[in-house]
């Protein structure tokens, strides 16, 4: 199992989700420039969080052209796994890899707090069996606020395509939406940070298990490993 | 060539930033104030001259990367073409 | 040392004559003007003249505290070959450094931007967290917290929310962006702070013993570049001097308050980092912070006994036609000068155009010992650089006792007349005390700050003190740190009250479970031409030293901000103090919260019958009386080993 981070300009947790994948759950992770025009050897993605390019014009806005994101999205259209974290997910709905937008929190105000959320049964990767009833993952940011249009919503919640609801709605998302996948199941997207829970002083590891729930897609045999 | 890119929050959306300002408009004694929306402008400064195939252009810069096409409207202002 | 007249400049705007109003606008004094003179040997220009004006500010110079500053302890007395040894002391570089074991140091400061803040809080607190930032990796070291010390009037003031919602959210928006968690912090309310408010920001770093850098332009030839953001006009709009007898721009053309780009300084960060890793190519490396490239040039050529000339043609500019006043003072921020190995100059080219910054080659290193800018073939200023860095004159202010503190300290809870305190009053006093601002949960304001990035943070805001991992390579350590300082206790006994400043600290820490270390301080003070408040200062520096010497904390560097005062009055005197410590093991690290029912309360060191200074006496009564509750030190070493 591979693993890929992106770097943009801009990304400062991309040592939060490499550390993740590589110490949290130990398997082989690199970094890729967003100038790169190939993915070699990958079977998982990452975007991580920051910002990308300052935020500049939107989140994500800028990011989605790079050069890096061409191969991305083969990698997709292939049934590759795709995760993207906070302004990683940002980055994949303006790319459209996944539908909707993440606009301003309706307090205006950064938030950066420790957030429980119930899990949601959205497919045979991602459900309660796979990641638990519910998880407590930090968020940290500005622009969460989830936003579809009325028959994007239907779809979403029709095909379970909803990964993650907040307890308590911290940043207005509709629905109390914080994290959602593509209809095929392998590109996902979350605005909490697994790569904020899974040290022993963080305030829970539950980013570990929804790393592996990502990773069961592809790699189901990964869900037999005791927790670590 | 001189364009001007508006780019507004589409009607239908929420807009947090919006509804902040309103009320501080309200509270500065605006009366009988409807609507806010907060969007931005985006000035361009071009050589060369309109055209379909330039606005045609335009547009598709405006809907990839000016916009999002999912959570805003625009409209644009070209002058001196 | 005479040098021959200089030719005129090529904006004829500068080739004023130097006039006694235009020295005194520049904030020097005749005698200073004299002392100029003498060192050149001629007349400044223009440009040479601000150049001084700032070289030899209280800011960049510390003219009137230098005397003083001598008293702190700089090294570590309890260090070992292993352990503590302070690697880089304070006042020889941007940030001092101290070991923390097998190899590795940390780098960190604090530092002020009060002023600016004042007038634009959002971009006054934003560019004084990228600043401090700047002052690290410059370093070598890699930015991994952020802490800040905030102090604002009375929050029922709309002028004070306005203040507390800029500086926060500016706060909160450069350091996010960037990538560095702000993990602790102080923040007091009081009206001493109207009109003044003090922004502190604190940046500490992480680096190997062979990744410092330092601040030095050695090498005969090397070139001397500039790297980050493009120059504009920001600062200018307030500078002594007058905007529009500048330049042609009109002065709402000129920013008075610099805007900071966190995202160019994230891009910078990495670019520097990675330079500085490459072995042998970066031989010194300063920023641009205050009088940017004045203060970068002379300072890197004095301390590496070097010369340095410089083409301001070279130097990235936005904006059109800016005269080489404009260039040398600018403030412009996210920029960095760094000096090279000479035939290695595709090397550091390479580095930044992958992260699409600018990477101009803009001057040399020569062995005149001297600054040379050049403008358009003109030189337009030749100033030995020492005379710009070591020869600003010294003051030795006078001090004297404050009126008030005759009155203040004689007071007493007995002989004040004031009620004893029953039952049914502390209960009604106890949720207005804990209501009050100054006391209570400062949530609001950490929440808006990014304190999990970098996924180090142990202890979240709101305990004692933060705490944090620091990755250091395949190993890893915990740190404490933590600010501190009671301004009203400094009113009314300025020297006990430094002291308790740092015990206050060093308790916190001890409290999360780890040992002090270091600490770097920020004095905040009034006008030092009155004596009362020279006074304040000699009196907390002498306190702060003594708790230093006493603890064995030395002090590693630290910043110094006067004149903050209005018609009304000064601030309370606000040494504001930060301490690292050091957890040797993570079972030490110890939280402030209660943690389940049944767990006993053990109350240790005693309960005097103090209320000197104390909020009760503020806010139930109104009164900023008596003397600052008694220290007694080696009581809290007792109670500092106890604990640990």
């Amino acid at each position: 199992m591979n693993i890929s981070v992106l770097q943009f300009p801009g990304s400062n947790c991309d040592q939060d989700a490499f550390q993740l994948f590589a110490s949290g759950l130990g398997l082989p992770t690199r970094f890729v420039w967003h100038k790169e025009k190939r993915l070699v050897d990958t079977d998982l993605v990452v975007v991580p969080g920051g910002f990308a390019y300052g935020d500049y014009l939107r989140c994500g806005a800028i990011a989605r052209f790079s050069p890096i994101m061409g191969a991305v999205r083969e990698h997709a259209e292939r049934g590759g796994l795709v995760l993207g974290i906070c302004n990683g997910f940002q980055i994949l709905c303006e790319a459209g890899l996944l539908p909707g937008a993440l606009i301003r929190n309706s307090s205006l105000e950064y938030r950066c707090i420790t957030c429980d959320l119930a899990v949601e049964d959205a497919g045979v990767a991602f459900n309660t069996r796979t990641v638990g009833r519910r998880v407590r993952m930090p968020i940290g940011h500005g622009e969460g606020n989830f936003r579809i249009d009325e028959a994007g919503l239907e779809r979403l919640e029709t095909n379970r395509q909803i990964l993650l609801r907040y307890v308590d709605n911290p940043n207005g998302s509709l629905r109390s939406i914080a994290g959602i996948r593509n209809e095929e199941g392998n590109v996902f997207g979350m605005m909490p940070h697994p790569d904020r829970c899974f040290e022993r002083f963080h305030p829970s590891r539950d980013g570990v298990k929804v790393a592996r729930a990502v990773l069961s897609k592809r790699f189901p045999e990964i869900l037999k490993e005791s927790a670590a | 060539m001189k364009i001007k890119v508006f780019v507004t929050p589409k009607k239908n959306v929420l807009d947090p930033q919006g509804v902040a300002v309103g009320h501080a408009l309200e509270s500065l004694g605006l009366l009988g104030l409807r609507s806010t929306r907060v969007g931005k402008v985006i000035e361009l400064e071009l050589d060369g001259g309109d055209s379909p195939q330039f606005r045609a252009q335009l547009d598709k810069l405006c809907r990839d990367l000016l916009s999002n096409p999912v959570i805003e409207d625009y409209h644009c202002e070209i002058t001196g073409g | 040392m005479n040098s021959a007249e200089l030719p005129p400049n090529p904006d004829p705007v500068l080739n004023q004559p130097i006039t006694p109003e235009l020295i005194k606008k520049h904030g020097l004094l005749p005698q200073e003007y004299d002392q100029i003179r003498q060192h050149l040997g001629r007349v400044p220009t223009l440009t040479e003249l601000g150049i001084f004006s700032v070289m030899w500010s209280e800011h960049c110079s510390y003219k009137n505290t230098r005397p003083l500053l001598k008293g702190f302890p700089t090294e570590k007395k309890g260090a070992t070959e292993n352990f503590g040894r302070v690697l880089v002391k304070a006042g020889e570089e941007n940030a001092g450094i101290i070991d923390v074991g097998d190899g590795w140091a940390i780098a960190f400061k604090i530092e002020s931007h009060n002023h600016p803040s004042a007038i634009e809080p959002f971009e006054g607190a934003a560019t004084g967290v990228g600043g401090i930032i700047r002052d690290i990796f410059t370093m070598g070291a890699r930015p991994v917290l952020l802490t800040n010390s905030l102090r604002f009037g009375e929050l029922d003031s709309p002028v004070t929310k306005r203040l507390l919602r800029g500086v926060v959210a500016g706060i909160a928006h450069y350091g996010n962006c960037v990538g560095v968690p702000t993990v602790a912090g102080d923040v007091y309310f009081d009206r001493s702070y109207e009109g003044n408010p003090l922004v502190n920001a604190l940046c500490l770093g992480t680096l190997r013993h062979d990744q410092i850098r330092l601040g030095k332009a050695t090498g005969l030839g090397n070139p001397v570049y500039y790297v980050g953001a493009a120059t504009g006009r920001d600062g200018l709009g307030g500078a002594a001097f007058a905007s529009k007898e500048l330049s042609a721009e009109s002065s709402s053309d000129r920013p008075a308050v610099q805007k900071g780009d966190p995202f160019m300084e994230k891009l910078l960060i990495e670019a520097c980092l990675e330079m500085m890793a490459v072995p042998g190519l970066v031989v010194g490396i300063q920023d641009m912070g205050a009088a940017g490239l004045t203060c970068s040039t002379c300072e890197t050529a004095s301390r590496g006994g070097a010369g340095i000339e410089i083409e301001l043609d070279r130097v990235p500019q936005r904006e059109e036609g800016m005269n080489s006043y404009e260039i040398m003072l600018s403030e412009s921020q996210e920029r960095m000068l760094v000096i090279v190995q000479k035939g290695r100059e595709h090397e550091i080219e390479k580095v930044f155009a992958k992260w699409d910054l600018h990477a101009a080659h803009v001057g040399t290193v020569t062995d005149t010992g001297r600054m040379v800018v050049r403008q358009h073939g003109v030189v337009v200023a030749d100033i030995p650089a020492s005379v710009l860095t070591d020869s600003a004159p010294i003051y030795h202010r006078e001090s004297a006792r404050p009126a008030y503190m005759g009155e203040t300290s004689g007071w007493t809870p007995e002989g004040s007349g004031l009620p004893d305190v029953d039952l049914p009053a502390a209960l009604a006093a106890l949720p207005r005390l804990l209501s009050h601002p100054t006391i209570a949960s400062k949530r609001w304001l950490y929440r808006q700050y990014d304190h999990m990035v970098q996924h180090g943070t142990a202890i979240l805001p709101g305990s004692d003190a933060g705490v944090v991992r620091l990755r250091l390579g395949a190993s890893e350590k915990f740190i404490a740190i933590k600010n501190d300082c009671n301004g009203r206790y400094c009113y009314l006994n300025p020297r006990r009250g430094a002291l308790i400043a740092m015990v206050e600290c060093l308790r916190n820490l001890v409290c999360a479970g780890a040992t002090p270390l270091a600490m770097t301080d920020n004095l905040n003070f009034g006008n030092p031409y009155k004596p009362e408040n020279f006074y304040q200062l000699k009196e907390c520096v002498a306190g702060l030293a003594e708790a230093c010497r006493f603890f064995d904390v030395p002090v590693v560097g630290g910043n110094v901000s006067l004149y903050n005062e209005s018609p009304e009055g000064s601030i309370d005197p606000t040494p504001t103090v930060a301490v690292v410590g050091f957890i040797e093991k993570e079972s030490h690290i110890t939280r402030q919260f209660a943690r389940s029912a049944g767990h006993r309360l053990v109350l240790l060191g005693g309960a005097p019958a103090e209320l000197g200074g104390s909020q009760f006496l503020g806010i139930i009564h109104g009164l900023k009386t008596g003397d600052a509750p008694a220290v007694d030190l080696a009581a809290e070493k007792r109670l500092q080993d106890l604990l640990l």
